[in-house]
């Protein structure tokens, strides 16, 4: 569905990504782990195209993202949720979630988005007219996920929505994750959480500094002896 | 007491279309991030717009010709922005600075070569007429009908930015630029209606004062120090700040001229600026940015 090729990109002079190969089949969570500069998130920027890769090519369904702006991509149907949830903080609930579904086609269906990530976070329904930027962090994490569902993905990016988060947060957010994606929604997930992640996940990459060093399905690398050494501290 | 709240009243009334030119600035610096240092012109131009409206033998009154001005300079404002300022959105600010300025100079300059540096009056049948409020206290009618103008463009710009799908993505796009992309807002569009919006409220402002203000090609330098002002004391980017600093300037011009001097009025000004920026850098409804 999604396929990453060869992506090599560079800030300036600085080489970040070296040939990443990466897949996303349709129904699948896949989880994208590593430590902090790993080149995860430049990664999910470079599928957003909110940077323009050096080399490489990223399709989705067949179709070719290296000529997309990023609103084409979002139309296409990937929709990135972004590392420190990035919510509209002088916006509301409200607004942020109607921000969401501003993309046309989904302006339709923007009340059946709106009732059904309000039965999966009732919390938002709650706040519907706070400011997004008076909330809590968790809250903030809810709200970015929320926003990215009103677009109708069909591959949703979540970039490290686990980060500052309570233990007991984290684990409802991965629950979270696992019911989107049972309805329907594909999940590439970039963590830096590798337990729970890969847990959750039927399939994951291992990134070390901008390159792919590791792939295989998600309870296998949970046992992978590198994993338990580098990440999980076994 | 009659005098202070003749002054008070003339004050706010100014001070309603100073809002509109700071609400320009503030939109296009909002979106942008980049400051419109050709404000002032692009309001000249409005000015010499409604000029030609009116001495063009259909005779347009100035507050008609507020309904060709708003279009057609919305249009040269996102001329603008998508032929020169959108290629400069991720240069360094000087650069910015530099294409503003020298956009003006080309305004003014070519107004000069059309219109020579003359300075033209443009006089209606009500230009200096008042309207008797009671108490002993009058309003310029001109002064008056452009306040109400001003109201319903606010009014209506209000409107437009919280209740519509657009108007919300300009202010998601000034908000969080990268975090609107992700939203399929597409920004260019987004910058190139904010810089036209902003066009248009400073040409509109631009029409509005024809009736009471010389008309002449280096009018805009007084405006671009003025909306700059205006803006920065109401914070930079918040359209409800420079809707109060613009009516704020309006009444301590007014007042200073009538209980100190009007020579003295834009010392007032600057002095109330600078202890702004004393005691609340940030402007009075501005949020300090990370």
């Amino acid at each position: 569905m999604l396929r990453v090729e060869k992506l090599n990109f560079a800030y300036d002079d600085l080489k970040v990504l070296w040939d990443v190969d990466l897949e996303v089949n349709e129904g699948e969570i896949v989880t994208v782990v590593g430590a902090n500069g790993a080149g995860k998130s430049t990664t999910l920027k470079n599928i957003s195209r909110l940077v323009k890769p050096s080399s490489g090519k990223i399709t989705f369904d067949g179709k070719d993202l290296g000529k997309m702006q990023p609103h084409h991509v979002v139309e296409a149907g990937i929709v990135q949720v972004p590392e420190g949830r990035r919510i509209f903080p002088e916006m509301s609930v409200m607004e942020n979630l109607r921000m969401g579904s501003y993309v046309k086609a989904t302006r339709a269906d923007r009340q059946k988005n709106i009732d059904w990530v309000f039965e999966l976070f009732p919390r938002l329904k709650e706040r519907e007219k706070q400011l997004g930027g008076t909330m809590s962090g968790g809250e903030q994490q809810m709200l970015a996920i929320a926003r990215g569902l009103m677009a109708n993905p069909k591959v949703l990016l979540l970039d490290e929505p686990s980060l500052g988060l309570s233990p007991l947060l984290v684990k409802s957010i991965f629950d979270i994750i696992t019911g989107i994606n049972q309805q329907g929604v594909t999940i590439l997930l970039v963590e830096q959480n590798v337990y729970q992640s890969l847990r959750i996940s039927h399939r994951a990459y291992v990134m070390e500094t901008g390159r792919v060093v590791l792939t295989g399905k998600g309870e296998e690398l949970l046992n992978n002896d590198h994993i338990k050494k580098a990440f999980l501290g076994m | 007491m009659a005098v202070f709240m003749q002054s008070l009243l003339s004050g706010i009334l100014i001070g309603g279309v100073y809002a509109l030119i700071g609400i320009g600035l503030t939109l296009i610096f909002g979106v942008m991030r980049v400051i419109n240092f050709a404000h002032g012109d692009i309001l000249m131009v409005g000015m010499y717009l409604t000029y030609l409206a009116f001495t063009s033998h259909f005779g347009i009154d100035p507050f008609v010709s507020v309904l060709i001005t708003f279009p057609l300079m919305f249009l040269f404002g996102g001329f603008l922005q998508k032929v020169f300022i959108n290629r400069v959105l991720n240069a360094v600010a000087q650069n910015q600075i530099l294409l503003t300025i020298g956009l003006g100079l080309i305004m003014s300059n070519t107004v000069m070569l059309i219109f020579t540096s003359d300075y033209k009056i443009l006089s209606t049948s009500y230009s200096s007429s008042t309207f008797q409020v009671g108490g002993g206290v009058s309003v310029s009618v001109p002064l008056l009908i452009s306040f109400l103008i001003t109201s319903v463009i606010t009014v209506a710009l209000y409107w437009f930015l919280l209740k519509t799908d657009t108007g919300q993505a300009i202010r998601a796009t000034a908000q969080d630029r990268d975090a609107a992309q992700l939203m399929g807002i597409n920004v260019k569009r987004m910058s190139i209606i904010a810089f036209g919006l902003g066009s248009a409220l400073a040409g509109t402002a631009g029409a509005l004062i024809s009736p009471t203000y010389y008309i002449f090609p280096q009018v805009g330098s007084v405006f671009t120090l003025k909306a700059f002002v205006i803006t920065v004391l109401g914070g930079m980017g918040s359209v409800v700040g420079a809707t109060l600093g613009g009516i704020l300037i309006g009444i301590t011009e007014s007042l200073s001229a009538v209980y100190i001097s009007s020579g003295w009025k834009d010392v007032i000004v600057f002095v109330l600026f600078l202890l702004v920026l004393l005691f609340k850098p940030s402007g009075l409804m501005g949020k300090s940015r990370t």
